[in-house]
């Protein structure tokens, strides 16, 4: 079967290319990354601050099930184009990951589907293939936060 | 302690690169490879060496020589360390694919 999500990543170079079919209208799809609400249901990250408008800002912050903040990111927005393209940075906040630029394309396939083109670009070949690992740690401490939580749960 | 060095940082060198393009056509000595640059024997050696301990080729005594093979279970460890990223995002997008069509029926 084909996957749905494909991520190149050549060699030595130091931006990733994420790109994924929808089964969502256009409309919908770009939706999903320009209200607030929404966005909280699909990151599950709190968002703090939107602005979807050019030199607009915004910020993420998620926290575990004991209020300690987890994760923190943030960004501004230089091109907002309804339906079609959205280019912003993103940075994680104390990480050594640096400033990312991100530039979506959101493309119309048919009346009911949808593609999302995703280039990401890092400050260094060697910051990019820092984040390509990076799941391999997050699945781990992801897996253990969980078991606490059930763990607090039954107490 | 295990100082054996990273594959990651073994491929991200142009040279080693190359290295590894060329003997994955057939095995070869290191007279061989190192006759394919114009870069001094002993880096080439050094590439090599470097290349050896992270597992990437292996070597083989063939008589009086030691030919050097690439290890295709180390290169498919290379190729399928962008799998946990491509799961992460797939499992995203696959939500923000569910939430969106619960919006639409609204």
């Amino acid at each position: 079967m084909e996957q749905k999500t494909k991520v190149n990543a050549e060699n030595g170079q130091q931006e990733i290319l994420i790109t994924r079919e929808f089964d969502l209208p256009l409309e919908l799809l770009f939706k999903a990354y320009e209200e607030p609400e929404l966005i909280e249901q699909w990151m599950g990250t709190k968002v703090l601050k939107l602005e979807s408008k050019k030199h607009g800002s915004y910020q993420f912050e998620t926290s575990d099930g004991q209020g300690k903040v987890v994760f923190q990111a943030n960004g501004v927005i230089h091109e907002f184009s309804p339906n079609k393209k959205i280019i912003r940075t993103f940075e994680m906040d104390n990480t050594p990951f640096g400033v990312q630029l991100e530039i979506y394309e959101f493309e119309r396939l048919s009346d009911d589907t949808s593609k999302l083109n995703m280039r990401v670009i890092y400050e260094s070949v060697t910051q990019r293939d820092q984040v390509l690992k990076l799941p391999f740690a997050q699945g781990i401490n992801m897996a253990h936060n969980r078991i606490q939580d059930i763990v607090n749960k039954l107490k | 302690m295990n100082l054996r060095r990273d594959v990651f940082q073994a491929i991200a060198d142009p040279t080693r690169r190359a290295i590894l393009m060329l003997v994955a056509s057939q095995a070869m000595t290191a007279g061989t490879i190192a006759s394919n640059f114009d870069t001094a024997r002993p880096t080439v050696s050094k590439h090599l060496q470097i290349l050896t301990e992270c597992e990437l080729l292996k070597q083989e005594q063939n008589g009086r020589e030691i030919y050097y093979h690439l290890n295709p279970n180390k290169m498919k460890e290379i190729a399928d360390f962008i799998e946990p990223f491509r799961k992460m995002w797939d499992e995203r997008f696959n939500k923000l694919e569910t939430i969106m069509k619960k919006y639409k029926t609204k």
